[in-house]
């Protein structure tokens, strides 16, 4: 149901001619008409602000192309990354000791500086261990000879 | 007559219907929709869909009527779609009715009368603002466009007495607006 089932047609124009007598409505009425008739003439012969559009849509074409390329980079960077590693995987099973001495060499080539820093740190640990063992097997002062023959017994048994 | 002829024919009576129309058309969509770049849009659709479909005018209405059904349907298209949805809501090239009380031409009015004129435009053009779209389509049509009430059935597909009542409930409103303001 509309709402105009719930007024009477009468009411309604009387409503209708009752704004169209009222002069002050009239007048507002009017010069309502005048305004917006003058406005869109106003609106409708203005200059087009073709170039914001253009530079606006240069912009998003650019974004778009760059966005693009980004995503097509990324791809066949993906896609390259994929294939080197599927690659590497199927030359590793299929010539794993090829790849033991590639390994080899790589860790050689790469590593002379840590190798040679491992080795310098086992040497001091060796020193180190060798000057506790002098000092451990020092010759027992002749005070505590007693004990130390008793803890040699003790050893012995 | 040839086809050629013909065809020649009805090129030309539609141009001279482009250009007694357009800025009617323009005009109107431009006032309900408050946006300068959709009312550009819709008027072109508008004269695009009736260059389609021209040879269907049979002229059982006047084609102002015609155009101006056209252009309605085109407007309530817009609103309906989902994009046009978010453009409501965020309106970005929306313009102020109130705008066109600025374009008030000064006539032979004193500079307070002519004060007091901008000043009730503003008011109808914020009442306009706050009709319904089918109201606001109606007031539009009767009080920018002056169509008679039997043009604006036929260019919205409403029968006479429905347009009378939306009319009325339009100018209640816009006299409330004028009342509550003065």
């Amino acid at each position: 149901m509309s709402f105009k089932d719930n007024i009477p047609d009468e009411q309604v124009e009387r409503a209708r001619l009752y704004a169209e007598q009222d002069p002050e409505l009239n007048e507002a009425l009017r010069d309502f008409r005048l305004s917006v008739h003058a406005w869109s003439e106003a609106v409708y012969v203005r200059p087009r602000a073709v170039v914001e559009h253009a530079q606006r849509r240069i912009w998003r074409l650019a974004t778009g192309w760059a966005l693009g390329c980004v995503l097509v980079a990324g791809g066949a960077f993906g896609g390259f990354y994929g294939h080197l590693h599927r690659q590497q995987a199927a030359g590793w099973e299929h010539h794993p000791q090829e790849t033991g001495i590639h390994e080899t060499s790589a860790v050689k080539l790469e590593q002379p500086a840590v190798v040679q820093r491992v080795q310098q740190t086992h040497n001091e640990e060796e020193d180190l261990l060798a000057k506790v063992d002098s000092d451990v097997s020092r010759q027992v002062p002749a005070a505590m000879e007693p004990l130390a023959q008793l803890m040699a017994g003790d050893e012995t048994r | 007559m040839s086809i050629a002829t013909a065809q020649e024919n009805a090129a030309q009576e539609f141009s001279a219907v482009v250009a007694k129309h357009r800025m009617q058309i323009f005009r109107f969509l431009l006032s309900s929709t408050r946006d300068v770049d959709l009312a550009e849009t819709l008027t072109q659709d508008c004269f695009l869909k009736a260059h389609r479909n021209w040879s269907s005018f049979r002229g059982e209405s006047s084609a102002m009527t015609w155009l101006m059904r056209i252009a309605i349907n085109l407007q309530k298209d817009h609103w309906r779609n989902r994009r046009m949805q978010f453009w409501r809501q965020t309106q970005l090239h929306s313009v102020d009715l109130n705008e066109a009380s600025d374009w008030l031409p000064s006539g032979e009015r004193s500079a307070e009368e002519q004060l007091l004129a901008r000043e009730r435009v503003g008011q109808v053009g914020a009442a306009v603002k706050g009709l319904s779209e089918r109201q606001r389509t109606v007031f539009l049509l009767r009080y920018v466009e002056e169509m008679e009430l039997s043009e604006i059935a036929r260019a919205t597909g409403l029968n006479e007495g429905t347009v009378k009542a939306h009319l009325s409930r339009a100018v209640a409103k816009v006299r409330a607006e004028l009342g509550g303001k003065r």
